[in-house]
């Protein structure tokens, strides 16, 4: 076979491979949400990293495991709760909202609320205080009236 | 009013600062095991020396007992080996080896080259069980009660310090 031909016979086998596993609706679903559920778990050896993405020993050995759990029937919220019941909540970049992650998840609004009442006060202060000059300022006006009225009674 | 507005920030400041001190303090890479308190995992593997025979928890019922996960490509594990040949002379409890996707080859000869401290080794060439046992980062040690709870965790190698205020006294506690 001239090398032209090997080419062609090369690159119609890649296209038919390439077709033949593009061409598995059932596959492609399960592996979409195998992706989309692994980048919700982190991988524990690299924690900034989601199982998905990183080439851990242990996250290999994770995916393996969550999609023998998916190939059995097993649904997303199930494989979830098996990893978190040998790993710990730790493994869910979205933590539950319970007794321990309150702080974490209700913290941010109590200092949301705390700005706004530190926001309020300071308002309400300085609208006092602009009342007060106001005031001082109709005083200090009335005395400079008064000042120049007696202007012309001032020893030269 | 006045007088006191300048603790305010202050306050601010030291619990702040409480937050960060601890935060210091603490390894990022231990994460609490939610296995603490729960039934070890169930297994049933080959022994490291004797394929043939298997070992279970449920074999061990009756006993505090030691799971340390390790494995000859492990670098930290040859750090806590002394601790656990030292621990496995006192005879205070048993040690059972978890060899953690590992060559039986390897690991045997591990054994022979830094001494054998464990009562028995068992394999877990495809790491499932230290899956179920939530290890993530091999070395781990378990400390199991008579009645097969999991009451202590060690994520990473064991420490003197460890050994002498956690799982000496808490061991010698569960066997009364």
């Amino acid at each position: 076979m001239s090398p032209r031909a090997l080419c062609a016979a090369a690159l119609a086998v890649v296209m038919l491979t390439a077709t033949a596993t593009a061409m598995d609706p059932a596959a492609d679903a399960l592996d979409a949400r195998l992706k989309r559920l692994e980048s919700e778990l982190r991988c524990l050896v690299c924690q900034n990293q989601t199982l998905a993405d990183s080439n851990a020993d242990l996250a290999a050995d994770l995916r393996r495991e969550v999609r023998a759990l998916a190939t059995s029937g097993k649904s997303d919220d199930e494989i979830r709760a098996y990893l978190v019941a040998r790993y710990g909540d730790f493994v869910l970049y979205d933590p539950p909202l319970k007794r321990t992650t309150w702080l974490l998840w209700l913290g941010p609004f109590g200092l949301l609320c705390g700005g706004a009442a530190v926001w309020w006060i300071v308002l309400r202060r300085r609208s006092r205080e602009q009342v007060a000059t106001k005031a001082s300022d109709e005083a200090s006006a009335a005395r400079a009236r008064a000042l120049l009225e007696t202007e012309d009674d001032l020893p030269v | 009013m006045k007088s006191w507005r300048w603790t305010i920030p202050l306050a601010i400041f030291v619990v702040l600062l409480a937050f960060l001190w601890t935060g210091l303090g603490r390894d990022p890479s231990v994460v609490p095991s939610p296995l603490i308190g729960k039934p070890a995992p169930a297994f049933r593997l080959a022994q490291l020396h004797k394929p043939e025979a298997s070992l279970q928890p449920d074999d061990l019922k009756g006993k505090v007992w030691l799971l340390n996960v390790w494995a000859s490509w492990c670098v930290s594990c040859r750090e806590e080996h002394p601790l656990l040949l030292q621990l496995a002379k006192s005879d205070l409890l048993p040690i059972y080896g978890l060899d953690y996707k590992d060559k039986t080859e390897q690991a045997l000869g591990w054994l022979r080259q830094n001494g054998d401290p464990y009562t028995a080794s068992i394999i877990d060439a495809d790491g499932r069980v230290g899956i179920d046992y939530g290890v993530y980062g091999v070395p781990e040690t378990f400390l199991i009660d008579k009645a097969g709870i999991i009451r202590y965790k060690q994520i990473g190698p064991l420490t003197v310090e460890a050994l002498k205020s956690k799982i000496i006294p808490l061991a010698r506690e569960l066997q009364k």
